[in-house]
């Protein structure tokens, strides 16, 4: 069965009268463990496609199911991760990670905040506090904060918008062995093509608003993925084309 | 800043040194010149200081003053906090009821104060009275805009994480909005400071407002009047010094990255 | 964040008048039903009000509590904002006169009430001078802050284009100050409205502050006293909207 699966969703935004059609009829289904990346560029409806399945929003028609269930709401199976700016300022590196875990003993919850402090490599920050670590530390403690809670799904929002090009890479990277470690079901909004094509199983392409996924490409390629590889430039190509994109600047 | 160098170290001490030397010598002189028998000199005023503390006036006075503002001023905090985070929290509400605090606002603690005489009697409960209702309005308003410029994402991650409501406004907004809480605290004190002084002109016959009035009253002593003005000011510092130390909290210190 | 209904635009705006209503009504019920005669109830002040607005009382007391409270706060304003602009720019003068400012500012005006008859005698330029001082120091230290708040980032750009000291400050620090000012001077135009009306109780015989003062002393006259506060909160209002009108025509 489907992890996720949107129906004929669509998004009406009104604001002094104007409405704005931001999704129209997008149809998507999510494999369970799969990572999906949806690709368009800025302010195409992305993020709120996002929100949507997150539960923050509620769609003008259509529903998302997760697990066969219609999201009526957040919930902690399924974690959303901002752009660094969801880290809460007033708590240390521990206690945003600690965050969801209110409901554990705490033995176990010392355990796993050791555990997520190790992968995603901030051992020694632990009492650090937010305004003290530079963009990509605070990015990885909102991922930690979301793995610690065993979340079924990751929904990702440009997460590596806000860094410089190269901590973007090794930031990548570590994703992808956080994911192949944990397995969840990610969804991951990117403008970067080169982003998706190196990180995604599916690329779900989006068009411009009002947004339609315009197509699905399989990257075929297993992990490490070799980026001057024939077949990683041929997909990503391919992409570029199907966003009309030219090939020379 | 300015278009000179960046000032050493030893300056941070000389040039207010210099310029409450100045002041103190300039007044010191114009006293001189102008032989007026009635305006105290610096001199006169350090010994009216003396005398008050050899009658141990000095330590009451201040001790009431100081009473009478924690009293009031813990009320308000009290009372104040919830108040505030409701109304920031249900906007609908605060729509209600905010204009009427926008009617009760722009009247002076001092015009409250007949109306205080007659529910408290003169004496301690009026100033009390009179420091809460001018602290309670700026720490409710500090709490709900407080609450209103809480980042929606912080909101949204803490229902991502199931919390209830109760849960959500506790271990979220109120973290959150706290550095702005604690600037409309800071206000609310300066505020409770001034009031007292005036209240104490008024409506009681003990602290350092009410040395003010009654040593001009009974005796012209005016060199007690600038003592008592300048323990006022004096203290009016210290407490906002004491505040400036909450501030370097660490779970708090992240609002106040760009204040000096 | 709520799922409370709201009702249609109209409603929104008369539900706070519902609100006030409802609150008139169970001042008057205390009022009624309580065995302790002194406090007015609505209708008796609204009766008082009346009687002040007949006898011309209520015009000539405000336009005199105005009167002192312009005279005080735009003296201190064409005084403060200057001296705080320069106080600000050069960063030697802020650390020689800061902590006097400091010292002299929690100093409530009503402590200055004694040397004001000092130096003023009683009447009018007295209540201004407490006014006024109300008013300087707020003002002052906005100027400063104001000052300080300007980027670096917008001077080094004015430099970088040859503007002279003279234009920079013109084209680009005022300009940049300018909220920050317009904001100060409502906060502190409330001070002064709560000044005057103190210092009126104490110092005068004419205006808001005295009205009240009067009113109970000649004849316990609470009603007055009450209608007098309704009065002053108003016009508070009134003042505040005014400023906060200019200020939104400015950013």
């Amino acid at each position: 069965m489907n992890k996720l699966s949107a129906e004929h969703v669509s998004m009406m935004f009104s604001r002094d009268g104007k409405t704005t059609n931001v999704l129209n009829d997008v149809n998507l289904e999510v494999a369970p463990g799969e990572f999906l990346c949806l690709l368009g560029p800025s302010g195409c409806g992305k993020s709120t496609l996002l929100n949507i399945m997150a539960g923050f929003l509620s769609p003008s028609a259509g529903t998302v199911k997760i697990d066969g269930e219609p999201v009526t709401g957040p919930d902690p199976r399924r974690i959303f991760v901002f752009q660094e700016r969801g880290v809460f300022p007033w708590l240390t590196v521990e206690g945003n990670i600690a965050f969801g875990l209110a409901k554990l003993s705490k033995t176990e919850r010392e355990q796993r905040i050791a555990h997520y402090v190790k992968l995603v490599g901030l051992e020694g920050f632990e009492k650090a506090y937010p305004s003290e670590l530079s963009g990509g530390m605070k990015q990885r403690v909102e991922v930690a904060r979301a793995l610690a809670v065993n979340p079924d799904m990751l929904f990702l929002d440009e997460p590596f918008g806000a860094l410089d090009s190269i901590t973007r890479l090794t930031m990548r990277r570590e994703l992808l062995r956080i994911w192949e470690a944990e397995r969840n079901t990610i969804i991951f909004v990117t403008h970067d093509i080169d982003e998706a094509v190196q990180l995604a199983d599916r690329v779900a392409v989006m068009s411009d608003r009002p947004a339609t996924i315009q197509q699905v490409v399989d990257i075929d390629i297993s992990h490490p993925r070799d980026i001057s590889s024939a077949r990683y430039l041929e997909l990503r190509d391919g992409i570029f084309q199907q966003l009309g994109l030219a090939h020379k600047v | 800043m300015n278009s000179l160098a960046e000032p050493r170290k030893w300056e941070k001490f000389f040039w207010p040194i210099l310029a409450c030397a100045l002041f103190l010598a300039l007044w010191h002189y114009l006293i001189i010149w102008s032989a007026t028998k009635v305006f105290p000199s610096p001199l006169a005023v350090e010994r009216g200081i003396a005398e008050l503390a050899r009658k141990a006036l000095l330590w009451r006075y201040i001790g009431d003053s100081l009473r009478r503002v924690t009293l009031g001023y813990v009320t308000a905090v009290v009372l104040g906090i919830p108040v505030g985070l409701t109304l920031g929290w249900y906007p609908a509400v605060n729509k209600i009821i905010n204009p009427v605090f926008q009617i009760l606002r722009p009247i002076s603690p001092i015009a409250w104060i007949p109306v205080s005489i007659i529910l408290f009697g003169v004496g301690d409960k009026t100033a009390v009275f009179l420091i809460f209702l001018c602290a309670f309005f700026p720490i409710v308003v500090a709490c709900v805009d407080g609450v209103f410029n809480v980042p929606v994402m912080y909101r949204r991650a803490g229902r991502n994480f199931g919390l209830t409501p109760a849960q959500l406004l506790s271990r979220v907004v109120f973290p959150a909005a706290l550095p702005q809480i604690i600037i409309g605290l800071r206000i609310a004190l300066g505020i409770a400071w001034l009031v007292v002084v005036a209240a104490e002109m008024i409506a009681v016959d003990s602290g350092l407002g009410y040395l003010v009035i009654d040593a001009r009253n009974s005796g012209k002593r005016y060199d007690l009047v600038v003592a008592a003005m300048l323990l006022i000011g004096l203290i009016g510092l210290a407490l906002d010094f004491l505040f400036r130390r909450i501030r370097n909290f660490k779970s708090v210190r992240w609002g106040f990255r760009d204040e000096a | 964040m709520t799922s409370v209904f709201l009702p249609p635009r109209i409603g929104l705006t008369l539900l706070p008048v519902f609100f006030i209503i409802f609150l008139l009504i169970v001042w008057q019920l205390a009022v009624s039903f309580s065995s302790v005669h002194i406090l007015p109830g609505p209708l008796e002040v609204s009766r008082g009000l009346a009687d002040l607005i007949q006898h011309g009382l209520l015009l000539k007391y405000t336009v005199a509590s105005l009167f002192r409270v312009t005279w005080g706060f735009a003296g201190a304003a064409v005084l403060a904002i200057p001296l705080g602009l320069i106080i600000g720019w050069y960063r030697r003068a802020e650390m020689a006169f800061n902590p006097l400012l400091q010292i002299l500012r929690p100093i409530s005006p009503l402590a200055w009430i004694p040397i004001a008859i000092l130096w003023f005698g009683v009447g009018d330029l007295a209540s201004v001078f407490l006014i006024f001082l109300g008013c300087f120091f707020p003002l002052m230290l906005t100027a400063i802050n104001a000052v300080q708040g300007v980027p670096a980032v917008y001077l080094n750009a004015a430099r970088n284009f040859g503007l002279s000291p003279g234009a920079i400050v013109a084209r680009v620090l005022f300009p940049s100050v300018v909220p920050q000012l317009i904001v100060g001077l409502r906060i502190t135009l409330g001070i002064a409205w709560l000044v005057v009306v103190a210092a009126e109780m104490i110092a005068v015989n004419s205006g808001l502050g005295f009205l009240i003062v009067d009113a109970r002393n000649a004849g316990n006259r609470y009603d007055l006293v009450v209608a007098g506060m309704v009065v002053i909160g108003l016009i508070g209002l009134l003042l505040d909207t005014g400023m906060r009108s200019l200020e939104s025509r400015h950013s």
